[in-house]
C-alpha cells in the first residue's frame, strides 16, 4: 500500500498536479463538494426531508451575515423555512448520483460500441458509426427531452415518479454516448493494427478476449479525459431538466430544482434561496471542467 | 423618385402613429394567466370564462360596484307570489348585431340555461319556467319559494333567440365532448363592450359599445364615468413575463399578480396595487364517509370520522404563520365558512379552534392514535393564491404533531377529475360565492349528496349529518328572521362539528398602470365598464 502510495507520489501525474495550482484549486473544491454532497445525511445542519423540522415562521430569513439573518439558518432559509445550506448539500447529492450515474452509463454504452465497431471493422464498424452520427446531429438536451417525455406518456404519474431518476439517468447518458464511441474507435483502429495484438491473434485468443484484455486498457486514457470532462455536462443536464421542471421528481429536489423553486423570487428580494444553488452548481461544475482539462494536458504526451 | 416614396411613407407612418396614439391613450392591456376556455355564456361556470364575458353579456338583474344586485336588462321586479316573480324589461336595447331584446329571448335564455348540457343549473335549479307576460314584461315561476332569486340570475346572461337559433346554437356547448359550436368564438350580447377579435390562448379584444343603455345613466350619476374604448386581453401564464411587462408599460392591468411582487409593484413608478377581500374561502376537507381511507395506513376504520382527529388537524394549523408568510398578509384568517360579504355571516361563528399543538398530540392519543397515522393532501398547484405552498406548510405543520402527511399537488384539471371522482382522503378546496347568499356553500358544500338538486354537488368528503340537512332545507325556503336563524344555526354546527378546517378568505391584488382606475370587485371580476384610463 505504502508502496503504491509513493508510486503514485513519484509519477509525472502528481508531479504536473503539484506544479498547476488552478489543477490543487479546483481539486479543493470539488472535494469540498462531493465531500459536502456525500457525507449532507451526517453534517448537514437539517435535514430538509423531514417535514417535522420544517417551521413556517423560520421562512425567508436571509443569510446569517445580513441584518436579519439567524445563526441557524447560515444560507438563509427558503419560502418553507428550510435551510438553504442544507438543502444545497442534499439537493448536490442527487446531482452528483445522476451526473455520475448517467456519465457511468454513457462511457459503458460507448466504450463498448466504440471497441466493436474499431475492432471489427466493416459492415459492423459503418452501422454502428452512422448511428452515432445520427445521434450527434441531435442537441443532446433535446434528446433528454425527448426520452423524458416518451416516458412521462408511457406511464402512469406515479410509477413515474418512483423511476424518475432512472429515465433521468438513462436520458442524459443515452444523448452522450457518441463521444466515447468515436474516440474509442479511433483509438481502437490504431491499436489493432499493433504487433501484441497480432501476436495475441496468432496464438489463438478470441476476439472477444483480445478487445476486452489487450485492446481495452489502452485506449482507455483519453476516456478517463471525456468521462470527467462529461460529468460537469451531464450534472448541467440534469440541473437544465429539472430547471424546466421535467427532471428529477420534486421530492428529491435536485441542485436545478432548487435553483426553479428559488426563481419564483429572485425579483421580490429574496435572492439568496436561488442564487447560492446557483453558485454550488457552477463551483461543481467548473472544478470538475477545470480537473478534466487539466488531466487530458497532463495526459498528453506532446504537452509534456 | 425611390426616396419621395419613402418619405411619404414615413410621413403616413407618422400621422398613423399619432392616431393610433390617442386610441392607445384609452385602451386596456389587460393580462392575467389563464384564458377562457369558451366564450358559451351557459356552458362553463368558470372565473377566466365570466371575466371577459361579463364585459359582453348582461343578465337581467346585474351588479354594483360592491356587488349588490342592480338594473340590469330588467329595470325593476318584485316577488308578486311566493313562488312568481315579475321582471320588467329594460326598453329600446338592441344586440351587438342589431336584433331588438325581447321578453322571447329572456325566455329563450332560460331554457338554454337549464339544459343538461348547462353549467349553470345552480342559478336556475329553483326556476320552474319563464313566461313572457307581453312585450315588456317577463314573468319567472319558481318551484318552491327563493327568496335569493334575483341575485342567482345575475350569472344568467342574455342571449339573442334569432341569433342563436340561427347559429344552431340553441343549447349550450358540452364541452365535455369537446364540442366546438358558434357559440364558443362568436358572442352576441348587449353589454358595454363588444367582442372584436378572438384568438383562443393569444389575444380577445373588445371594443367599447357606443350603443349600451349603461353609459347615459354614468354621465348622470355620481359614480365613476367609464372611457376605456378597446380592451385587449391577453394570457400571460409565467408570472415573471406577466409582471414584467406590466412595469415596462407593454399591459395596463393584471389581474393575479404574484404576493411575492407586490412590493416592487407598489413601489416601482408608474404602476399601483389595488387590494380587496375576496368572496373566496379556503377549506381543508376531509372524507368523512368511507369506512376506510384510500390513502392511508390505518386500516379497517377511517380516522376523520372521529370528531376529536379532525380537531387534532385543526390545533396543528398555525394559520397565522401561512397568513404571514405564505401569503404575506394578503389573507383573511377565518373560521367560518364565508366572508362577511356574504348575506348571513355571522361575526360570533368565525371562531377558530386555536393553534395548539401538545391539544393536537392529545386529542390525536385519545382518538387512539398516540404515534399519528399516514395521509395523502390533495392539492390544486395552480388555482388558487400560493395553492401548493400553503399545502406544503400544513403538511409540515401535521407531519409537527405526528400525522405523516404526503402532498400530492397538481394542475386544477387532473385535480378536479380525481376530487370528482371522490378519490381522495383529504384535500385543498378553495369557493367562491357568486350569489353572495350563505344557502350556496351550504347547499352545495354540507348537504347530503343527491336529497335534492345542486344538494351536496361539491360535497366530495360526502359529509352528512342530518340536522345540517334540515337546516339547508329551512335556509331554501324560509324568509326573514326565520332563515337568517337557520343559517346561524348552520354556522354554529359548521364550527361544532368541523367538516372542513376553515383557513382563510383570500385578498385579491390587482396591479395596473398608475393612469388606469377601476373599482375593485371582490368576486375577482373586473367590470371596465367603470375603468377610467388618464
Amino acid at each position: 500500500m505504502a508502496a503504491a502510495a509513493a508510486r503514485f507520489f513519484d509519477s509525472d501525474l502528481w508531479w504536473s498536479f503539484s506544479r498547476s495550482p488552478v489543477a490543487v484549486l479546483s481539486a479543493v473544491v470539488a472535494l469540498l463538494c462531493i465531500g459536502g454532497a456525500v457525507l449532507a445525511p451526517w453534517i448537514a445542519p437539517q435535514d430538509p426531508f423531514d417535514l417535522a423540522t420544517l417551521n413556517l415562521s423560520d421562512a425567508f430569513k436571509p443569510p446569517a451575515w445580513a441584518e436579519e439573518g439567524d445563526a441557524g439558518f447560515p444560507l438563509g432559509s427558503d419560502d418553507q423555512g428550510r435551510d438553504v445550506l442544507s438543502a444545497i448539500m442534499h439537493g448536490a447529492r442527487v446531482s452528483l448520483l445522476v451526473g455520475v450515474c448517467a456519465v457511468l452509463f454513457s462511457t459503458l454504452l460507448g466504450v463498448s460500441v466504440g471497441l466493436t465497431a474499431g475492432y471489427l471493422g466493416g459492415t459492423a464498424d459503418a452501422l454502428l458509426m452512422r448511428i452515432a452520427d445520427i445521434q450527434l446531429t441531435f442537441p443532446s438536451i433535446l434528446v433528454a427531452l425527448l426520452v423524458d417525455g416518451v416516458v412521462r406518456a408511457a406511464l402512469p404519474r406515479e410509477t413515474h415518479d418512483q423511476i424518475a431518476l432512472f429515465v433521468v439517468i438513462f436520458a442524459i447518458g443515452i444523448s452522450n454516448w457518441p463521444q466515447f464511441a468515436r474516440t474509442v474507435r479511433g483509438s481502437t483502429l490504431v491499436e489493432r493494427n499493433k504487433e501484441y495484438v497480432l501476436a495475441a491473434r496468432v496464438i489463438g485468443l478470441s476476439r472477444l478476449r483480445i478487445m476486452l484484455t489487450h485492446v481495452l486498457p489502452n485506449v482507455l486514457g483519453p476516456v478517463l479525459v471525456i468521462a470527467t470532462l462529461n460529468l460537469g455536462f451531464a450534472i448541467l443536464a440534469e440541473a437544465t431538466l429539472s430547471f424546466l421542471g421535467v427532471g428529477v421528481p420534486p421530492t428529491q429536489p435536485s441542485l436545478g430544482t432548487l435553483i426553479r423553486i428559488g426563481n419564483d423570487f429572485l425579483m421580490s428580494g429574496e435572492w439568496w434561496i436561488t442564487i447560492f444553488p446557483g453558485v454550488a452548481l457552477v463551483a461543481m461544475v467548473l472544478s470538475v471542467n477545470l480537473l478534466g482539462d487539466w488531466l487530458r494536458d497532463a495526459l498528453n504526451p506532446r504537452l509534456r | 423618385m425611390k426616396r419621395a416614396w419613402m418619405r411619404a411613407g414615413a410621413l403616413a407612418a407618422l400621422l398613423l402613429g399619432a392616431v393610433v396614439d390617442d386610441a392607445a391613450a384609452r385602451t386596456v392591456r389587460w393580462a392575467a394567466s389563464g384564458d377562457p376556455n369558451t366564450l358559451d355564456p351557459h356552458s362553463q361556470n368558470v372565473g377566466t370564462v365570466t371575466m371577459v364575458l361579463q364585459q359582453i353579456y348582461e343578465g337581467l338583474v346585474t351588479r354594483n360596484p360592491d356587488l349588490s344586485p342592480a338594473p340590469g336588462l330588467a329595470t325593476s321586479w318584485s316577488q308578486e307570489e311566493p313562488t312568481r316573480w315579475r321582471f320588467n324589461l329594460r326598453q329600446g336595447v338592441r344586440f351587438h348585431g342589431g336584433e331588438p331584446f325581447t321578453a322571447e329571448d329572456v325566455v329563450f335564455s332560460f331554457v338554454r340555461a337549464q339544459q343538461p348540457t348547462s353549467n349553470f343549473g345552480i342559478f336556475v335549479d329553483t326556476i320552474d319556467r319563464a313566461v313572457a307576460v307581453d312585450e315588456r314584461t317577463v314573468d319567472i315561476i319558481t318551484k318552491v319559494p327563493d327568496p335569493i332569486l334575483p341575485n342567482k340570475i345575475i350569472s344568467v346572461y342574455m342571449m339573442s333567440k334569432p341569433w342563436s337559433e340561427a347559429n344552431n346554437a340553441a343549447r349550450p356547448q358540452n364541452t365535455r365532448a369537446r364540442e366546438e359550436t358558434h357559440t364558443v368564438r362568436n358572442t352576441n350580447g348587449t353589454g358595454p363592450f363588444r367582442l372584436a377579435a378572438r384568438e383562443p390562448d393569444v389575444r380577445t379584444v373588445m371594443a367599447r359599445n357606443d350603443a349600451w343603455w349603461g353609459w347615459q345613466q354614468q354621465q348622470q350619476g355620481e359614480g365613476p364615468r367609464g372611457n376605456v374604448t378597446e380592451i385587449v386581453y391577453r394570457p400571460v401564464a409565467s408570472d415573471a413575463t406577466r409582471i414584467a411587462a406590466l412595469l415596462s408599460g407593454e399591459v395596463d392591468f393584471v389581474l393575479d399578480p404574484p404576493l411575492q411582487d407586490l412590493n416592487r409593484l407598489r413601489s416601482a413608478s408608474g404602476t399601483k396595487v389595488l387590494e380587496g377581500p375576496e368572496v373566496r374561502s379556503l377549506y381543508i376537507v376531509f372524507d368523512t364517509f368511507r369506512d376506510e381511507l384510500l390513502y392511508s395506513d390505518v386500516k379497517g376504520r377511517n380516522p376523520f370520522k372521529d370528531l376529536r382527529v379532525r380537531q387534532a388537524l385543526y390545533h396543528a394549523i398555525d394559520i397565522q404563520a401561512i397568513h404571514r408568510t405564505t401569503m404575506r398578509g394578503q389573507s383573511v384568517v377565518t373560521g367560518t365558512l364565508f366572508p362577511e360579504q356574504v348575506n348571513g355571516y355571522v361575526r360570533e361563528e368565525d371562531v377558530r379552534l386555536p393553534y395548539d399543538q401538545a391539544r393536537a398530540r392529545a386529542l390525536l392519543a385519545e382518538a387512539g392514535y398516540p404515534n399519528g397515522f399516514s395521509v395523502t393532501l390533495d392539492c390544486s398547484n395552480n388555482r388558487y393564491i400560493n395553492d401548493e405552498q400553503i399545502c406544503q406548510a400544513i403538511t409540515a405543520m401535521w407531519a409537527r404533531v405526528g400525522v405523516r402527511t404526503s402532498l400530492k399537488a397538481q394542475p386544477i384539471a387532473p385535480f378536479f377529475a380525481q376530487i370528482q371522482r371522490d378519490d381522495t382522503s383529504v384535500y385543498m378546496l378553495g369557493w367562491g360565492v357568486p350569489t353572495l347568499d350563505a344557502l350556496y356553500s351550504f347547499q352545495s358544500l354540507l348537504a347530503s349528496r343527491g336529497s335534492a338538486p345542486g344538494d351536496g354537488i361539491w360535497n366530495y368528503g360526502r359529509y352528512s349529518n342530518e340536522r345540517m340537512d334540515a337546516l339547508i332545507a329551512r335556509m331554501k325556503t324560509e324568509t326573514g328572521p326565520a332563515r337568517q336563524a337557520a343559517i346561524r344555526d348552520a354556522l354554529r354546527l359548521y364550527r361544532e362539528d368541523v367538516p372542513h378546517i376553515p383557513l382563510h378568505h383570500q385578498m385579491i391584488p390587482w396591479a395596473m398602470r398608475s393612469n388606469l382606475s377601476i373599482p375593485h370587485a371582490a368576486n375577482n371580476q373586473p367590470y371596465f365598464r367603470w375603468a377610467v384610463m388618464n
